[in-house]
């Protein structure tokens, strides 16, 4: 043991490992940046390549084309055809499901257990809720196409089995628990000194809740709304398991869906790497990116606003 | 009077909440109940998924988890370090690190999954096996290390926050008293940050398990094999998982009746796998809430 | 210290990984990649093939046709397992990236079945009308007579080898109509069918309750056969295909000798222990279709 070897061991050691520190605390950025690059490096000969063009091109992917069937997607064809607008209708459709059932009943929970429940009781519900959010969505895919499909399609009187209707709402199974979460965050983090001002003033439980408390956890409870949509838009095995997969034009609720992630899942096992097929998989795939994050970005400006807010008027 | 009928409107939301997850995991619960046995866990299946057991899904499992666990406590940790110990306060930097972890957070499974394709699989596995490997195909195909560097990435967001949230925890004097003893950064991260933090490492990681066992979109192109004669026991093999057998059992075996009982309880199977970690890691995260509110 | 031990075993386990695996890729092994409807039987073949002939490893991994022969066009497997033949032009693009010609042998026969729910009285259909119906042409049951409204198509994903010869043997290479449910396996199909009274669906012979299949005619005067083995086996039914095994080049060495002894009589016999049939035997000639 002679002191000063060990001592430039251990200072060359302790400089690389700060190093490593300083290094991978960039992973998350380098991660995004990486997905971004070489997502958008496959998606990237829709727009360049000559080959690839003459199969599918921006505006066979977005405009009307034959007399007949002016929007389809046919990717193995005698003529493939890669129009992705019935893929966007059918996930916004089976989106739009989703968020309805899952935002209302997710926002009451929170409300609930934020405002109203004596502390026990949201005790027993809070981890029920983390519960849900545990089950794997392909759990869920599962329950909607084995169980659920046979009620709902009942319970509404629906032709199709697989609809848009089943998946949406197994889908807002998954989006309720990131909903709840955010938003209960958002009302526990308003001050109390709001809700005593409210009730000294004589307000009731429910006027401090909806009147003082609600509003001011706005930000935050759009945050929610924003990553439970955002959540929905990307969501895989749900909608490839429970919706049917029929890449219709139609906004007809009742009617089965085929989604963008789903269309992802299905499909990309079988292509040719290189592909045009390949190449458009990976265009709605740099599209899901795109859109979720602009959601995030607007999920993060709210809840920066909701802190702002907050903390600005203690 | 209107407030109350809203108070027991929004009790009605929990009420629905709390009944639809009673009610699914209530009859997986019931129809998987029944054919599980310890066979069922450690038989392969046989005569095409419609009789043994689930032995090499649950094996594949692990082994997927394990070297994501591997790869992302040690980046998540190290991350959380940085923007707690290391990277001054509300500086830009941690701005954007803290942005593109929420990002990450948000990026939909099946986008991770063409990402393992295309970054792991078609340029850093075929690049391995171009410069190593002589173009013989090794790396340059679906294997398991490339399903688990990509859920480790999916997993990062976990790691980090539920490491952080333990790092912030620890009393600032307990830092203060390290360095007036002359201790340097790394000493103290080392010796008083981490023995503390090793809850919320744990929670993390066990969050991040319970995460990757359940997601199937990624791993559909990056590993997960429909049917595997043999246990995965290198870096590039190929694997089967639970939650991908499961979608596998549910839309393509060949004897739906026979098949259904062994569906139901892999899928009671991963639940109870996935509802064990989860309910550990809110365990030792409530452990460490509490020892935060007596700190302040 | 705690973290230079992590980070090391973490760059030792890496490492190790990379030798274990190069070391391992050295080794001769058949890889088998492909359809989803043969990977059991290619399984049953592997395994018997194994116990014989110790020293041999034959993995088999499902997917689809289609993966399978793109695995074979990126040069990611020895043999593709396909439910449909290849195109010319994915033959071509394995010529150009490797040099050699495909081999197709094809190493089994099945039954595609046409299905409806236990409820309806339909009992025979014929392949216009299947073809009608698939194509968006035929939309309620009273046109076949049923009692029934609105008819509900299933399919399978377009990357399933089922899929492409329904299209062309039965569809005549139309597209399907975009209503048609396309689902993700034969399983899938089944449930589905067995679940909903207005359903019609195709698939491989399989099982289940709920669910009848119709007897098929090639056309109007033509007689209806039902999928049944015999039916299949003297070319009767008109819906039925063979699989194929592709490679790249002729088969040498070790992947010969397998394929010699799937198409021997070991291996054929345990085609039908797994669903499908034995390859038509020589002395009757096999039908060929347009």
């Amino acid at each position: 043991m002679n002191r000063p070897k060990t001592m430039t061991r251990s200072r060359f050691a302790e400089g690389a490992v700060e190093w490593l520190i300083r290094a991978s605390a960039f992973s998350a950025i380098v991660g995004l940046f990486l997905i971004f690059i070489f997502i958008g490096k496959e998606a990237l000969p829709i727009l360049t390549s000559p080959d690839v063009r003459k199969e599918a091109n921006i505006s066979k992917l977005f405009l009307p084309q034959d007399q007949a069937h002016p929007y389809s997607w046919q990717p193995v064809s005698e003529i493939p055809k890669y129009s992705i607008l019935p893929l966007f209708v059918g996930t916004l459709k089976m989106t739009l499901v989703a968020v309805l059932f899952a935002i209302p009943l997710a926002l009451g929970a929170a409300l609930f257990t934020s405002e109203f429940s004596p502390g026990w009781l949201k005790e027993f519900i809070k981890p029920i809720i983390e519960l849900l959010a545990g089950i794997p969505s392909v759990v869920l895919g599962f329950f909607a196409l084995m169980v659920m499909a046979s009620y709902v399609q009942e319970l509404f009187g629906i032709v199709y089995r697989l609809n848009a209707i089943n998946a949406g709402i197994a889908l807002g199974l998954a989006v309720i628990p990131i909903v709840y979460t955010v938003a209960d965050d958002a009302l526990t983090s308003v001050p109390k000194s709001y809700r005593e001002a409210s009730m000294a003033m004589g307000a009731s439980p429910w006027q401090t809740a909806w009147r003082v408390v609600f509003p001011a956890a706005l930000p935050g409870i759009l945050a929610a709304c924003v990553l439970g949509f955002g959540r929905a838009i990307g969501e895989t095995m749900i909608v490839l398991m429970a919706s049917g997969n029929a890449a219709i034009m139609s906004w007809n609720l009742a009617k089965p869906a085929r989604s963008l992630s789903a269309t992802i899942a299905a499909e990309l096992g079988e292509v040719v790497v290189g592909s045009a097929h390949y190449h458009v998989l990976f265009f709605i795939g740099i599209s899901l990116f795109i859109f979720t994050f602009v959601l995030n970005m607007f999920a993060h400006w709210f809840v920066a606003r909701l802190q702002k807010k907050v903390l600005g008027t203690i | 009077m209107i407030g109350i009928f809203f108070v027991a409107l929004t009790a009605l939301c929990c009420l629905i909440i709390v009944a639809l997850v009673a009610v699914i995991l209530g009859d997986i619960a019931w129809f998987g109940w029944g054919s599980l046995n310890l066979q069922f866990l450690l038989t392969a299946p046989q005569q095409g998924m419609t009789e043994g057991g689930i032995f090499p899904a649950i094996f594949g499992t692990v082994f997927l988890v394990l070297l994501m666990t591997i790869a992302v406590i040690p980046l998540g940790v190290m991350t959380a370090i940085y923007l707690h110990e290391y990277a001054p306060r509300k500086s830009m930097v941690i701005r954007w690190i803290r942005l593109a972890i929420e990002n990450l957070a948000g990026v939909p499974a099946i986008v991770f999954g063409l990402f393992g394709l295309g970054f792991f699989i078609e340029f850093v596995g075929r690049g391995i096996d171009r410069i190593f490997l002589d173009g013989q195909l090794a790396f340059g195909q679906p294997a398991i290390i490339w399903a688990a560097l990509t859920l480790a990435l999916l997993t990062l967001p976990t790691v980090v926050v539920a490491t952080e949230e333990a790092l912030r925890a620890i009393p600032v004097s307990h830092r203060e008293v390290a360095y007036s003893l002359g201790a340097t950064r790394l000493q103290m991260v080392r010796r008083v940050v981490l023995p503390q933090a090793v809850g919320g490492i744990l929670t993390g990681g066990i969050l991040a398990v319970s995460r990757g066992a359940g997601e199937v979109a990624p791993i559909l192109f990056t590993g997960a094999a429909y049917f595997l004669p043999y246990l995965p026991n290198k870096l590039n093999d190929q694997f089967m998982e639970l939650g991908y057998h499961i979608y596998v059992l549910a839309t393509q075996s060949p004897d739906v009746e026979k098949t259904k009982p062994i569906l139901y309880s892999t899928v009671f199977v991963l639940l109870v796998l996935t509802f064990a970690l989860n309910f550990t890691a809110i365990w030792i995260r409530s452990r460490i809430r509490r020892r935060l509110r007596a700190e302040k | 210290m705690k973290a230079n031990a992590i980070i090391k075993s973490v760059a030792i386990l890496i490492s190790m990984g990379l030798i274990v695996g190069a070391v391992q890729a050295a080794d001769k092994t058949i890889t088998i990649k492909g359809s989803d409807t043969m990977v059991i039987l290619g399984q049953r073949w592997a395994e018997e093939y194994m116990k014989a002939h110790p020293g041999v490893v034959i993995q088999v991994t499902g997917g689809g046709s289609g993966t399978g022969i793109s695995a074979l066009i990126n040069g990611s497997t020895d043999i593709a397992e396909a439910s449909r033949p290849m195109k010319p032009a994915e033959k071509a693009l394995v010529k150009e990236k490797h040099g050699k010609d495909v081999e197709e042998i094809a190493v089994a026969l099945d039954g595609l079945a046409i299905y409806v729910h236990q409820s309806n009285t339909l009992k025979t259909i014929t392949l216009a009308q299947a073809r009608a119906i698939y194509i968006g042409q035929m939309t309620r049951w009273e046109e076949l007579g049923v009692k029934l409204a609105q008819i509900i198509a299933y399919g399978r994903e377009n990357n399933s080898g089922t899929y492409a010869y329904f299209k062309e043997h039965v569809l005549g290479n139309q597209d399907f109509a975009p209503e048609v449910l396309s689902l993700p396996g034969t399983a899938a199909v089944i449930n589905a069918i067995s679940k909903d009274k207005n359903a019609i669906g195709y698939g491989g012979i399989a099982y289940g309750k709920g669910i009848r299949a119709l007897k098929v005619s090639k056309d109007v005067n033509g007689p209806a056969v039902a999928p049944t083995m015999a039916n299949v086996l003297n070319g009767s039914y008109p819906i039925s295909r063979e699989l194929y095994f592709y490679t790249a080049g002729k088969p040498e060495g070790e992947e010969k000798n397998f394929i010699a002894w799937i198409l021997g009589p070991h291996g054929q016999k345990l085609c039908e222990q797994v669903g499908y049939y034995p390859l038509k035997k020589a002395g009757k000639a096999a039908k060929k279709k347009a």
